[in-house]
């Protein structure tokens, strides 16, 4: 019996929203003086981080360990996993420490994946390579229903890199679950071939789509992108994919603007809309701790998961 | 009909069910000099809203406004691990909470006092009550725990195997409380 | 050891009654002094072994051009004794061993090592490839005359694992074999565009999130190399042909009457990349990574047309065998390749066979013939004929049985076809005319 989140494809829509809606009334919580829950007593939390991603373990941590879960965190570098211990082996030492989850940040894509096969507790995908990142997507789609009230019908558009981008793939998969209408938005450079089968639409040109967009997702686009020739110059890309002051402008005034972090201010997005008050960003971290909570209590806390499929 | 439903009995009618609850209230205002301080928080699903019309005879009776909230109990149950994880229910708490109230816990059915535990442990999350109490629309025994309830509706001798189920007009379109004999094979 | 004698010339006669040559009517054999003697009713035949082979399929001994038996360098991988004994279960009576050993077989010495081994392992022909070029680095030509020259007497050359993407290069190597009637086996991979490429690049490894290997890189280097080939006058061997793309450039190479032969391996033609995903072994499982990359239903289709149609002109196995904790890893960090000898025909069988694309006729020529000719394996691939080399393969087209990577010859288990049930079954093996495999045990 095990059970695990490793894809946002593998959520159905009730799955999706059972999470959304505990992450819901745990939000409530969080706002009480004492924040901690008993649930996850005794249950041991792994963070494997084989990639650099403060944020993510950190948020991870927080919801672990306001369940009274144990958390253990294990950076791979420093570790034997940098003299050349295998996945297979850190599992199976994982293993032998009664991991109940294990919360996996991993550089190659489907590595939680192999991780499940070789664990009896509950993965967690916390970002796989170029693959995807299925608790930035759901804490995205919560905090566009905080904000909006409804994910149904709406018009959601994601910009930038979206051939490297895992919260990309996570999102148009959940996003769509959920009845949204998804736009991507990118230099036919960093869109992958075949993404005309994804259920989601595919613009070159962001002025035409920003008018009818209720959410603006930008995306982080990394300067080494620009080497490997996927775009000219950091200028031109900004010129033309950038979120600035103008185009901000366009969007319909109930319209917000996401970003999974961290920003490059002044290249995808503008610092100015990024603090702008229709910006979800700050409240993107905060709704990151809640999601995460319920994604864990679903699949810890019961005698066995809530969510996805079983194996 | 199946068999379960065939032995099936109702043992409280709406109106049985709308006397008792009017008992609660008025014990309730007698037991705390009229219901100063009080607050009404029902355990979800059937214990909020038995908790709501608690509140309703209050008013009707001595046109007091008593707070009313919800505690949901789901994260503090000590048998989490037998069933997969479940829905939570709402915690609604009243804006000025329960710091040094007298919280009146209230519940549909009292049978092994498990439910009432990781209510008392939920409650001390959320603030310091002056005192606890328990109303309980139907207490059937068999507890496990040293739990007893300040006000009770009726006392429903049961046998373990049976069960007991509340129908309320709110969430199912009809109030009774039916015993349902269990299955003795 | 057996009661064979293990060398060339022994006087042992053995009668193989009521064998379906190519598939045809029942007849027997007497292979006598290492050749076929006779073919007819021979009852009363005198020998001094008789094997019943009623409802199996005689084919000559099965020649692969493509076949890493890692020997020397990852003899934890394979050996050649024990890829040799692979190949016998798998009814082949010669293999061509890959040059990207460790040292690289670029030296007349290397090369002459893997011969001689193959030589003393005896349960099959062991033909060295050399390399193209130095350490494979493609940079300078490797003593190519040297190697065709040698006990070894190499005439296929191949960086594989490696393009020879420089375009002056590959004409050089072109030109020169010429002097000695050899071929390029060219490893057709833009390098540039292959770069850190785990998956073909289609839907799958859009969604899977894998960097894509794009038909286009493969295609490409085909096209160019038949080029070159046309203008130097040389002879071309495409490698593990993967694309439909490739196909088409191939056979208008081909309807130029440019001498260009190719060869397809057996996943390719029965496995897509959409087992990457949807295995029951489960999504994103190493055993699946292999180079060229497992592509799509509609280039496995236009594969099997090709060899069908004599576009592609043999099969090749491509048999690369990986220890277990090299593919017990992330897909990125696994090694690519899979074993191939021991399943090359049962998958024939499903492939093309079961499809009625080729006859048993066809499997002789496309896994036999055309690969001993394009080796220039003088003493393989012939008809099954009083007087050729006593090679032959009896085959159980019947059975269908679960793939069963513990029970193989090879050192490695990295089949993807674990499972699976294939049809056939390899019964007997004759290597001039002494048995290297009887009853599907290796003798």
């Amino acid at each position: 019996m095990k059970s695990h989140l490793l894809s946002t494809g593998d959520l159905s829509r009730d799955d999706a929203l059972l999470i959304l809606d505990t992450a819901e009334e745990l939000a409530r919580v969080s706002q009480r003086s004492i924040k901690k829950l008993p649930t996850l007593r005794g249950r041991t939390v792994v963070n494997l981080f084989f990639e650099d991603s403060t944020r993510t373990r950190i948020s991870f941590e927080a919801a672990a360990k306001r369940l009274s879960a144990d958390v253990i965190n294990f950076s791979a570098k420093g570790s034997s996993v940098s003299k050349g211990e295998s996945l297979k082996d850190t599992a199976l030492t994982l293993e032998a420490m009664g991991a109940d989850a294990v919360v996996i940040r991993h550089s190659a894509s489907g590595a939680p994946h192999r991780l499940a096969n070789w664990v009896r507790g509950s993965v967690v995908n916390a970002g796989d390579g170029t693959h995807e990142h299925p608790t930035q997507a759901l804490l995205d789609a919560f905090s566009i229903r905080r904000r909006l009230g409804r994910l149904d019908g709406l018009k959601i558009s994601i910009v930038g890199d979206v051939l490297h981008s895992r919260v990309a793939r996570s999102n148009v998969l959940l996003l769509h679950t959920l009845g949204a209408e998804v736009t991507l938005v990118a230099p036919p450079t960093l869109l992958p071939v075949a993404v005309e089968s994804w259920p989601c639409q595919v613009s070159y040109d962001l002025d035409a789509v920003l008018p009818k967009s209720d959410v603006v997702m930008m995306l982080r686009v990394q300067l080494e992108r620009m080497n490997a020739a996927y775009f000219p110059s950091a200028r031109e890309y900004s010129r033309r994919y950038g979120l600035d002051r103008d185009r901000f402008a366009r969007l319909h005034d109930d319209a917000i603007v996401m970003h999974p972090g961290p920003m490059n201010r002044g290249m995808e997005i503008s610092a100015e809309v990024a603090d702008s008050p229709r910006s979800t960003i700050v409240e993107q971290v905060g709704n990151g701790v809640t999601v995460r909570m319920a994604v864990l209590y679903l699949l810890l806390g019961g005698s066995e998961p809530a969510i996805g499929g079983a194996e | 009909m199946s068999d379960a439903q065939n032995q099936a009995r109702a043992v409280l009618e709406g109106p049985d069910i709308h006397r008792a609850l009017t008992r609660i209230a008025h014990e309730i205002l007698e037991r705390t000099r009229g219901a100063e301080s009080v607050v009404l928080l029902g355990i979800p699903t059937r214990g909020a809203t038995l908790a709501h019309r608690i509140a309703g005879r209050i008013a009707q009776f001595e046109g007091i406004k008593v707070p009313v909230g919800a505690i949901d109990i789901t994260m503090y149950r000590d048998d989490l691990r037998l069933r997969p994880a479940r829905p939570l229910g709402r915690t609604e708490l009243p804006p000025d909470g329960v710091d040094g109230r007298t919280v009146v816990l209230v519940d549909d059915v009292l049978f092994s006092g498990r439910t009432v535990r990781a209510a008392l442990d939920a409650l001390n999350d959320v603030g310091r009550p002056r005192a606890v109490q328990l109303a309980t629309l139907v207490d059937r025994g068999h507890r496990e725990l040293p739990i007893r309830a300040d006000y009770v509706g009726k006392n429903l001798p049961t046998s373990k195997s049976e069960k007991v189920k509340v129908f309320l007009q709110e969430t199912d379109g009809r109030d009774a409380v039916v015993l349902i004999k269990g299955d003795d094979r | 050891m057996s009661a064979y004698d293990l060398h060339e010339g022994a006087v042992t006669t053995i009668l193989i009654r009521g064998a379906r040559i190519l598939g045809g009517a029942p007849r027997d054999i007497l292979l006598r002094d290492g050749l076929v003697a006779e073919i007819g009713d021979l009852a009363g035949a005198d020998a001094g072994q008789t094997i019943d082979a009623a409802g199996l399929v005689a084919l000559p001994g099965l020649v692969d051009l493509h076949t890493h038996l890692r020997e020397p360098g990852r003899e934890d991988a394979e050996t050649v004794e024990t890829g040799t004994q692979a190949a016998a279960r798998g009814g082949y009576t010669a293999v061509h061993a890959m040059a990207n050993t460790s040292p690289v077989a670029d030296t007349a010495g290397v090369v002459e090592q893997v011969w001689r081994l193959g030589q003393e392992s005896g349960h099959c022909d062991v033909q060295p490839v050399g390399a193209v070029t130095s350490g494979l680095e493609g940079r300078q030509l490797a003593e190519l005359g040297a190697m065709a020259d040698s006990a070894a007497r190499v005439r296929v050359f191949s960086d594989d694992g490696k393009c020879v993407s420089d375009a002056v290069l590959m004409r050089r190597a072109l030109e020169y074999v010429k002097a000695f009637d050899g071929v390029v086996a060219q490893h057709a991979q833009e390098p540039r565009l292959t770069e850190g490429a785990q998956l073909n690049e289609g839907e799958v490894s859009a969604r899977l999130g894998l960097t894509g290997w794009p038909a286009v890189a493969e295609e490409a280097i085909i096209a160019r190399d038949c080029l070159l080939a046309a203008h130097v006058g040389s002879r071309l061997h495409v490698c593990h042909v993967s694309t439909a793309g490739s196909v088409e450039i191939i056979r208008w190479a081909k309807s130029k009457g440019w001498d260009v032969t190719a060869e397809v391996t057996p996943h390719h033609l029965l496995l897509t990349d959409s087992c990457a995903e949807t295995s029951p072994l489960g999504p994103y499982n190493p055993i699946y990574k292999v180079n060229p990359p497992l592509r799509t239903a509609e280039d496995v289709r236009a594969l099997r047309e090709a060899l069908a149609d004599g576009t592609i002109d043999c099969v090749a196995t491509d048999h690369a065998p990986h220890p277990v904790e090299d593919k017990e890893t992330e897909w990125a960090a696994a090694a690519m390749g899979m074993i191939g000898l021991e399943t090359a025909l049962p998958v024939v069988q499903e492939a093309m066979v079961e499809t009625g694309l080729l006859d048993w006729a066809g499997v002789a020529d496309r896994m036999s013939a055309r690969p001993a000719r394009i080796g220039r394996l003088a003493g393989h691939g012939r008809p099954i004929e009083p007087g050729a080399p006593a090679n032959v393969t009896l085959y159980d087209p019947s059975v269908r049985r679960p793939v069963d990577p513990t029970a193989m010859a090879s050192k490695s288990r990295n089949t993807p076809y674990e499972g699976m049930t294939l049809p056939g079954h390899v019964v007997a093996t004759f290597l001039r005319g002494r048995p290297t495999v009887l009853e599907g045990k290796l003798v």
